[in-house]
């Protein structure tokens, strides 16, 4: 670990009641790194994401954000967290809000922005995102593609240090997938620090520097996404890439 | 009849104080009752507990003994006084009651409306970097309470029928009730047609509130 390391966990660990669900937990990600944490439900790679921004409170260890070590609450807490995004697996948008409403909010509430900054830039992510045209519809009025690529709008107008998917394409039907993934693939090679929970291995081969694979709340391993799909050195690795590659 | 009517000035009186005791007190509850739901949901537990403490004990007394505390006990015990006639006195004592005893079921509306939010928009709101105050003002009241205009209108309609206790329970504030059974008491009106002519004067405040705010909750409800 370096000092200079963008997210470090150290010996981190978690558990719901007596499951022991993130075990000594060790890893960092670098600026400008893509990780993609991948493994069988249940393994803690969904809780892992979750605790960099404290959704999930940790028992022991240390989380620190571009050095800073990770508040418990209140007003430190909020700032570190307007520094993480957050793009979630049921989208999220704020029901009652537009869809432009959806990305300016926390610019101008958290950034103090300028409504007039705020919107401009929200524009231009909506556009990247491919969904400036809906800019005035409500979330319900979306396909489920479509509010996913707000969230990550959303997410990217606080200018975060780095982006955090928790399986992003799981809540979606299948035609819809392609377009979240082109987004983020898009971000990926733009440079920006991703850590990406997911099942889609395409993605991971495509855009990940890193794979890391996780099961009963351990990191079993970690290599770039060619050495890992193609030789994967530990038993769990080989079974569960078997499961997932074979139809 | 026409001593019913030749009284109407006398009716028209007594239902305006019950307006205004119903809008003032409806305000206060209003506003009291955010506060207990925040308070309801914050993450301090003693926030929680008092707020639960208060909304529990004050919700389960009858009316009627919340107002006589606040004539008998607020008043004549300790001395709290809010105006110098005690006109006034009895309308801010009555308007303190209602407010406090109506302010519990909108909270309790309130927070039936918060648990229709899904929780992840909460998740998502902490992960902007909002506080909790704002993650409450503008993401969780403002769906919540669209949620629960209609329960509202219940609410409003139940405080305005309950300003007629504020007479009987020690008070001896003006509203219509009280008009009517002064008028009763004076024996110059009949009877039945009085209760009627009363009973419409409540219906005619009251359908409209359930009509107002039937409709609002049907325009304002949240698609998901």
């Amino acid at each position: 670990m370096t000092a200079t390391s963008l997210v470090a966990l150290e010996n981190v660990n978690k558990h719901f009641g007596d499951l022991h669900v993130l075990r000594d937990i060790n890893v960092t990600v670098e600026r400008g790194e893509v990780v993609v944490v991948i493994g069988p439900s249940g393994s803690g790679k969904s809780t892992l994401c979750r605790t960099i921004n404290r959704l999930e409170t940790i028992d022991s260890g240390v989380i620190t954000i571009d050095g800073q070590p990770l508040p418990s609450e209140g007003r430190g807490l909020a700032r570190l967290r307007s520094d993480v995004g957050m793009v979630f697996q049921s989208f999220n948008l704020f029901a009652h809000k537009t869809v432009l409403e959806n990305v300016t909010l926390g610019p101008v509430k958290v950034r103090k922005k300028s409504k007039e900054e705020a919107h401009k830039r929200a524009m231009e992510l909506l556009d990247r995102v491919g969904i400036a045209s809906q800019a005035e519809k409500y979330p319900a009025q979306l396909s489920g593609g479509q509010q996913q690529r707000v969230a990550i709008a959303r997410a990217l107008a606080m200018d975060p240090k780095v982006l955090m998917f928790d399986e992003p394409t799981s809540a979606l039907d299948p035609e819809m997938v392609q377009e979240v993934l082109d987004v983020m693939t898009s971000l990926a090679k733009d440079g920006m620090t991703m850590v990406v929970v997911t099942h889609e291995m395409g993605f991971a081969r495509r855009a990940a520097n890193r794979v890391i694979f996780m099961a009963d709340g351990e990191i079993v391993e970690q290599n770039t996404p060619d050495e890992f799909f193609t030789s994967p050195s530990s038993a769990r690795a080989k079974d569960f890439l078997s499961k997932i590659l074979t139809h | 009849m026409e001593a019913f009517l030749a009284n109407f000035n006398v009716v028209i009186d007594g239902f305006s104080w019950t307006i205004r005791l119903t809008a003032i007190s409806a305000v206060f509850s209003f506003a009291l009752g955010i506060v207990l739901t925040a308070m309801r949901v914050s993450p301090v537990p003693l926030l929680r507990l008092m707020a639960s403490v208060y909304v529990e004990a004050v919700r389960n007394t009858p009316l009627t003994l919340v107002l006589l505390f606040c004539g008998l006990g607020l008043n004549s015990a300790l001395g709290l006084s809010f105006a110098e006639s005690v006109e006034w006195n009895v309308y801010w004592l009555a308007v303190l009651g209602l407010s406090a005893y109506t302010a519990c079921f909108v909270s309790e509306a309130l927070r039936s409306g918060v648990n229709t939010i899904p929780f992840g928009q909460i998740e998502a709101a902490r992960s902007l970097g909002l506080t909790f105050m704002q993650n409450m003002r503008l993401i969780v009241l403002p769906q919540a309470l669209r949620s629960v205009i209609g329960p509202l209108g219940s609410v409003l309609i139940a405080l305005t029928k309950n300003t007629t206790v504020a007479s009987v329970a020690g008070l001896g504030v003006q509203e219509a009730s009280r008009e009517m059974k002064l008028m009763f008491d004076q024996g110059v009106v009949p009877v039945l047609p009085t209760f009627i002519g009363f009973a419409i004067g409540f219906l005619v405040l009251c359908l409209p509130m359930g009509w107002i705010f039937g409709t609002l909750s049907k325009r304002m409800a949240v698609a998901r």
